[in-house]
């Protein structure tokens, strides 16, 4: 009898049909683009007239395939499990498979002590992965593997989530990065995520089988793996099928086809998702919403034979291109907006032709440029300005509705609002790298549904039941909107549904509103993605307001460049900006080289341009552009990290070597502990800063992929020492830190406190040494000499008490005078900065923030900016207790809460709030800092960092905190009537 | 109307005036459990309702109140809450809520906090919460923690472990589809009539109460045949609550699992304990060591009182918590007491050791205290009990049912297989 295995997965549809001799005698692959039963009721029609039988073997596999077969009663097999059946029989000898799909990721071990892994709610690193980051290079998966087989240098980008590495890569194609070399990147930030999501810390070797579509389909993806891997795997006859074949393998119920299709098509999408009220009620809903808006139109000027002065503003931005040419009253005279296809380069220089061709004899006054591409696209035509996006949107909002109270903004990959106070920004909302429902969102999901934008948006205006799709991240989504289209959903209501997850994950993310009371009377959206109807409209119900939107809401970035550039240069002056002759020899060539002036050694990006201009991308720091080293005095990270630096090893000490690793609280007892076991006899030895290949050698044996950046770093410090040779390694636990009495408790968090326990549990390079990782009470002082002696003997042999008592002295001691030195660094800071006039932003945190590869550099970014930075640790003391509006109970975060309500009253000093990506507790601290400082007037800047390396959206949201600041001191000296 | 009265930091307080005439809602974690303790605190003198609404508006209230990278229990405790305050069925002017706190050092002490900031956006900031604690964290003066309220409360725990034991083990065998849960009700209505009118509470009716529930649980006639034993761990909320994870307990029964979810007991004797073992580590006061030892000395009879009373009837009972705490030691520090702290990682040794080696680790998208004792936890236990077939599920509000079913798939098809071998 024939065995039918049907492989229903995320995207694709899979068969094989087997005979008696296990021979395949019938096999489909095809995407099914989430018409499932519509697919499948034809696959059977076709097998039964081939095979001439009706009577058949029938087993279902695949994500995608589990309601069906629950709906029909088939039999249903896992998966993973069916790979497994089928590699039995097929691939004996295999010790490893690796298989992806379209959003799953499994690994399975095979030989002695099998096991089988899959990926957990995350998709990052399968096949929608890869076909989303093809869409922004502008190619088809299959063009990412043919660029990535030339490329010559591989970039960071963080695989784990599909937004993370967006915004890894948007950055490098801003910056002229070369498409073949992020191709490549993109392959192995998938194997790193692979191995370090799935292997978990087994070791993968052996015969390697790669199986599912992206690793049939993509060699360079095979030898990526290869590569990293040290093996050499192979790719079977049938490595799409292998699913099919295990179903295929797993029949053990026979069935008729025809009563099967009878079922199948009786059963058909039941209709049954969570849906919600529809944009428009009815016809005349919509008539009105129409009219209403077609009211915000910009002024078109009289284009023919213009001839005097114009201003021209660029707005480069993540995915799009926005140019607009503007007279002298302001009015539009020429705009283009469109993507920017990987390169935004030959898109701006085919619109400066155009206006010398359409416009001859225009004289271009001044210049300006905004967006990501800010810098490359400012030296490569020689632009007069940059202005920070948010300065951009303002300027244009601002010219629309002269007494705006709030802006938002929502373009291909940001989200911006603006709070604005007597016609000054009062604050500032922008979504952080995770929340980014925004328009390159919609876009990827009209793309994959086969429609364009606008008539995607155009359908989610006549949807009678949106789906109900929550507003979390795009991953997610991707699930949600696939499950949707399973339960009947049609594309209108997904797309109305989208558009309203888009404006919920504004407005309660991003803004964090829940009420019209909070945005203010005067409203206007803009950006690209309010050019989308169903947007506007699910936004005006959401809130139940109206609001303004230009008829010109994609340009207003550029336009509002453009009003900045005229705002900036008198009538008379004439633009550096290219003229007709010199953009005629117009030349752009790219190079990679590593920077090598810090142990950082960036891998730069060098455009150079015709006659000698230069831009420097992927820059960590401003070293390699003025090639002078960075001037810390005012920087008190630099300091704080200097200090660490001068805990030195004592050499030969007479009780040998202790290995402390430097990551998570290991930051700030660091003092303590190198006392505590140098006075004791002990050669301290500390793991150093971290770095890229560091974190890299450590992340198999990360257990949870969600963990916090900081705590995943600590798996390859402990790998370094163990390979610098020590024996030794003491990482306690500590349930509590020190008590500073500015809160409720002083607890660490759960993952401070405890992941010496997660170190000790599964990396295998700890076994054969001795780990310390008892649990220890630095917060009480009387008990802990005590507590520590019998700890120290358990591992040391004997120690007199009074030994232990000294050595304890000496800890808590250089302990406190540590942070009195910091104390003293930072009120020096402030002082000089004072003298001087400065800026003084406290970059708030935690002390392991302090590690540059935790950072990324961000401190730096501060001080370019032309600012003095501090730390919240350096106010300890200044401030008495006060009552906060959560359980102040972990001592890390009571500094947040006290250097928040410190700077409230200190006109001359704001917070940046570091966040670690994943970190359970600043969801809370968060919200209570905001408070805090909101109400004492002051912007509440949050910066979340990851992995994540490119800090082009940091510098915007840096910039643009002390772009306010400057508007706000100018109207202030202005004198407010 | 009671008069609205705050103390010196500006929180609204529970007033005795108020306890006349309030109606106090509380989240419901588990059905049995909460439809019982909210009887005994009738008894004790507060007009507790347990909230059952559930649905989709739940958890967008959440999301649209509570910053959404708070753990998922957080939104839909928050989202439960006040998506009922704002149905219509109850006196605005005359509720309160109810909320527990532990006062660890993970976020879930911070939920009441939480929960007022939502309450001050969606307007309802007059609306009284009140913490239940036993840390002292905050107090109210129409709402004391006596020591007969704590007794009270300790009944209604181990009569709710008692019916959830006994039935977990009878459910999947029942020949007469559904006996199991109308005995539950019996139960649950029986019970809660007795404990609203103070019965049940002495240590002899309490003996003879749970003999009998559990020989009434034990006549139902079983088919005898071979299930998949499944154990369910994870954070205390979505491993017991339906509304946090997807009806897990439902779905493994309709995978033909008998499922096992450990006693609440072991998580109250837990926190207890964990006060000793903070003297032990880090010292302490020796006062505070002999009141927590007469409070866990008295747990520990009540959890040996309902292990006797399943053991008798012929139910197996698992580990009692000091049989637990031992099978952990040397796999993770007795120090970890953050959320569900080593005990998340006892209990699934145990639940392997009691013949359920198949274990769904249930947790909350990116919970804090799970990156250690669970997930963190998995490899070594493995190595420990080499057959444990564990899978551990996140759970969040757009974690989409079929992933996590696809996965729980995965561990039963593994755990046919072992059960062939």
């Amino acid at each position: 009898m024939y065995r039918i295995g049907l492989d229903v997965g995320s995207t694709t549809l899979k068969c094989i049909v087997l005979n008696d001799a296990n021979e395949i005698v019938y096999k489909s692959y095809e995407r099914h683009l989430s018409l499932i039963f519509e697919k499948t009721i034809e696959l059977l029609q076709e097998i039964k007239n081939k095979l001439g039988e009706d009577i058949v073997s029938l087993n279902i596999s695949g994500s995608a395939g589990m309601g069906m077969a629950n709906h029909c009663s088939i039999p249903f097999t896992q998966e993973v499990f069916a790979t497994k059946i089928a590699a039995n029989t097929y691939l004996p000898g295999t010790d490893v498979i690796i298989e992806l799909g379209g959003e799953d990721a499994k690994i399975l071990f095979t030989s002695n002590c099998p096991e089988v892994r899959m990926n957990g709610a995350c998709a990052g690193g399968t096949g929608a992965f890869i076909d989303q980051m093809a869409t922004l290079l502008d190619v088809s998966a299959d063009g990412i593997n043919e660029l990535a087989k030339s490329y010559e240098k591989l970039y960071t980008i963080a695989s784990r989530c599909g937004v993370f590495a967006k915004s890894d890569i948007q950055p490098l194609i801003n910056q002229g990065a070369q498409k073949n070399d992020i191709a490549a990147s993109i392959l192995y930030a998938v194997v790193n995520q692979t191995i370090a999501g799935l292997a978990q810390g087994r070791k993968i070797k052996g015969n390697v089988v790669y199986l599912g579509g992206p690793l049939t389909f993509l060699s360079e993806l095979r030898r990526a793996f290869d590569k990293t891997l040290g093996v050499t795997g192979t790719l079977p006859e049938n490595s799409l099928y292998y699913v099919s074949l295990g179903a295929a393998l797993s029949c053990d119920r026979t069935l008729s086809i025809d009563e099967t299709l009878e079922k199948l098509r009786a059963s058909k999408a039941s209709g049954n998702y969570r849906s919600l009220e529809p944009l428009f009620k009815n016809q005349d809903e919509y008539r009105e919403f129409v009219e209403r808006h077609s009211r915000s139109t910009i002024k078109q000027a009289e284009k023919s034979s213009y001839k005097n002065g114009a201003y021209i503003g660029i707005d480069s931005g993540s995915t799009t291109i926005k140019a607009a040419l503007i007279n002298t009253d302001g009015e539009l005279l020429k705009t283009v907006y469109c993507t920017n296809k990987g390169n935004p380069i030959p898109t701006i220089k085919q619109f400066i032709e155009e206006v010398y061709a359409e416009f001859p004899g225009i004289k271009i006054i001044s210049s300006a440029v905004t967006g990501y591409g800010e810098d490359i696209i400012k030296s490569a035509f020689d632009l007069d300005y940059g202005v920070v996006e948010t300065i951009a949107h303002f300027t244009a909002a601002k010219f629309f509705m002269p007494n705006v109270d709030f802006i938002i903004d929502i373009g291909g990959q940001d989200i911006k609002c603006f709070k604005i106070k007597d016609g000054v920004i009062d604050n500032i909302f922008l979504n952080e790298a995770c929340s980014s429902g925004c328009g390159s969102f919609l876009q990827t999901f009209a793309q994959a549904l086969g429609s364009s934008i606008e008539d995607f948006a155009k359908k989610g205006l006549e949807s009678k039941h949106p789906v109900d799709l929550g507003s979390r991240c795009t991953v997610f989504m991707n699930s949600s909107v696939k499950q949707a289209q399973k339960d009947g959903a049609k594309i209108e209501d997904i797309s109305a549904g989208l558009s309203i997850s888009v404006v919920k994950n504004a407005l309660y993310k991003v803004i964090r509103a829940t009420s019209r009371k909070d945005l203010g009377d005067h409203i206007v959206v803009q950006g690209g993605t309010f050019l989308n109807d169903s947007v506007l409209r699910a936004f005006e119900k959401e809130l139940e307001l109206e609001v303004i939107r230009p008829s010109i809401s994609g340009l207003m970035g550029a336009y509002g460049a453009a009003l900045y550039a005229k705002s900036m240069a008198p009538e008379n002056s004439v633009s550096h900006i290219l003229d007709g002759e010199r953009i005629k020899n117009f030349t752009h060539t790219v190079k990679t080289v590593n920077c090598g002036l810090c142990q950082n050694n960036c891998r730069l990006t060098v455009n150079t341009f015709d006659s000698g201009r230069k831009y420097i991308g992927n820059n960590r720091c401003e070293r390699p552009i003025t090639k002078k080293s960075n001037d810390d005095s005012l920087n008190l990270f630099a300091y704080k990290l200097k200090l660490l630096s001068e805990y030195k090893p004592c050499e030969n000490a007479p009780r040998g070597k202790i290995g402390l690793p430097m990551g998570l609280n290991m930051y700030e007892l660091l003092p303590f502990w190198h006392t505590f076991f140098t006075k004791l006899g002990f050669e301290v030895i500390t793991s150093g800063l971290s770095d890229r290949e560091l974190y890299l050698n450590g992340q198999t044996s990360i257990p949870s992929d969600t963990v916090c950046f900081p705590a995943k770093l600590i798996h390859g410090h402990i790998e370094r020492l163990v390979s610098m040779g020590l024996k030794t390694i003491f990482y306690p636990c500590m349930s509590y830190n020190l008590d500073e009495k500015m809160g409720d408790n002083h607890y660490n968090c759960p993952v401070v406190a405890y992941y010496p326990e997660v170190i000790g549990a599964n990396m295998s390079s700890v076994k054969d040494i001795t780990y310390i990782n008892e649990y220890v009470g630095i917060h009480r002082r009387k008990d802990f000499p005590k507590k520590i002696h019998s700890i120290m003997e358990k591992y040391f042999g004997q120690f007199s008490g009074k030994e232990i008592a000294q050595a304890v002295d000496a800890a808590y001691l250089e302990y406190n005078h540590y942070m009195l030195r910091i104390k003293d660094k930072g009120e020096e800071i402030v002082k000089t900065a004072r003298e001087n006039g400065m800026n003084i932003i406290v970059l708030c945190g935690r002390p392991y923030h302090l590690d540059p590869e935790i950072n990324h550099g961000i401190d730096r970014l501060i001080i370019s900016c032309g600012a003095a930075l501090i730390t919240e640790d350096s106010l300890r003391g200044d401030i008495e207790h006060f009552p906060v509006h959560v359980l102040n109970q972990w001592t890390y975060h009571s500094r947040l809460y006290a250097a928040a309500k410190y700077v409230s009253d200190k006109p001359d000093m704001n917070i940046i709030q570091l966040v670690s990506f994943g970190c359970g507790v600043d969801a809370i601290t968060t919200d209570e800092m905001r408070d805090i400082l909101e109400k004492a007037g002051k912007i509440y800047t949050q910066i979340k960092i990851d992995e994540i390396t490119n800090l082009g959206a940091v510098k915007i949201r840096i910039r643009s905190l002390f772009a306010a600041l400057e508007q706000e001191k100018k109207n202030a000296k202005g004198g407010r009537s | 109307m009671a008069k609205l009265e705050y103390d010196k930091n500006g929180r609204l307080l529970y007033t005795k005036e108020m306890n006349k005439e309030y109606t106090i809602l509380c989240p419901n974690m588990a059905p049995i459990h909460f439809s019982l303790l909210s009887q005994v605190m009738r008894f004790s003198g507060y007009n507790v309702v347990c909230l059952n609404n559930e649905g989709p508006e739940v958890i967008q209230t959440g999301l649209k109140y509570v910053h959404n990278d708070t753990c998922y229990p957080a939104l839909l405790v928050i989202g439960q809450m006040i998506s009922a305050l704002e149905s219509g069925k109850y006196d605005l002017h005359r509720t309160a809520l109810l909320i527990t706190q532990t006062g660890g050092g993970c976020r879930a002490s911070n939920y009441i906090h939480l929960l007022r900031k939502a309450l001050i956006k969606a307007g309802l900031e007059y609306v009284p919460v009140i913490s239940l604690n036993l840390s002292g964290l905050e107090r109210n003066p129409g709402f004391t923690i006596t020591l007969p309220l704590i007794r009270a409360f300790v009944a209604g725990l181990v009569y709710g472990d008692t019916i959830m034991l006994a039935a977990n083990q009878c459910r999947p065998y029942e020949v007469n589809k559904g006996e199991t849960d109308a005995l539950i009700n019996h139960w649950v209505t029986v019970l809660s009539k007795m404990l609203h009118a103070g019965h049940g509470y002495s240590g002899k009716k309490m003996e003879e109460l749970l003999f009998e529930i559990c020989t009434s649980f034990a006549k139902i006639k079983q088919d005898g045949k071979k299930r998949i034993k499944v154990g369910v761990v994870g954070e205390i909320y979505v491993k017991y609550a339906s509304l946090g994870n997807n009806g897990l307990e439902k779905f493994l029964a309709s995978q033909d699992c008998e499922v096992m979810v450990p006693p609440i007991m072991s998580f109250a004797l837990f926190k207890v304990d964990n006060r000793l073992e903070d003297i032990k580590l880090y010292g302490g006061s020796s006062v505070k060591k002999k009141v927590v030892t007469v409070l866990l000395n008295y747990l520990t009879k009540m959890e040996t009182r309902m292990n006797d009373a399943l053991r008798k009837a012929g139910f197996k009972p698992l580990a009692s918590y000091s049989e637990t705490k031992k099978l952990v030691n040397g796999v993770i520090g007795y120090g970890s007491k953050m959320g569900e702290g080593w005990l998340l990682t006892a209990e699934m040794i145990e639940l392997y050791e009691k013949g359920y080696p198949n274990i769904v680790c249930a947790q909350p998208f990116g919970c804090l205290p799970n990156h250690i004792v669970g997930k963190g936890m998995i490899r070594r236990i493995t190595e420990i009990c080499p057959n444990a077939n564990i899978v551990p599920i996140d759970y969040d509000a757009s974690a989409t049912r079929v992933n996590q079913e696809n996965r729980i798939k995965l561990m039963l098809s593994n755990a046919h297989i072992n059960e062939n071998e």
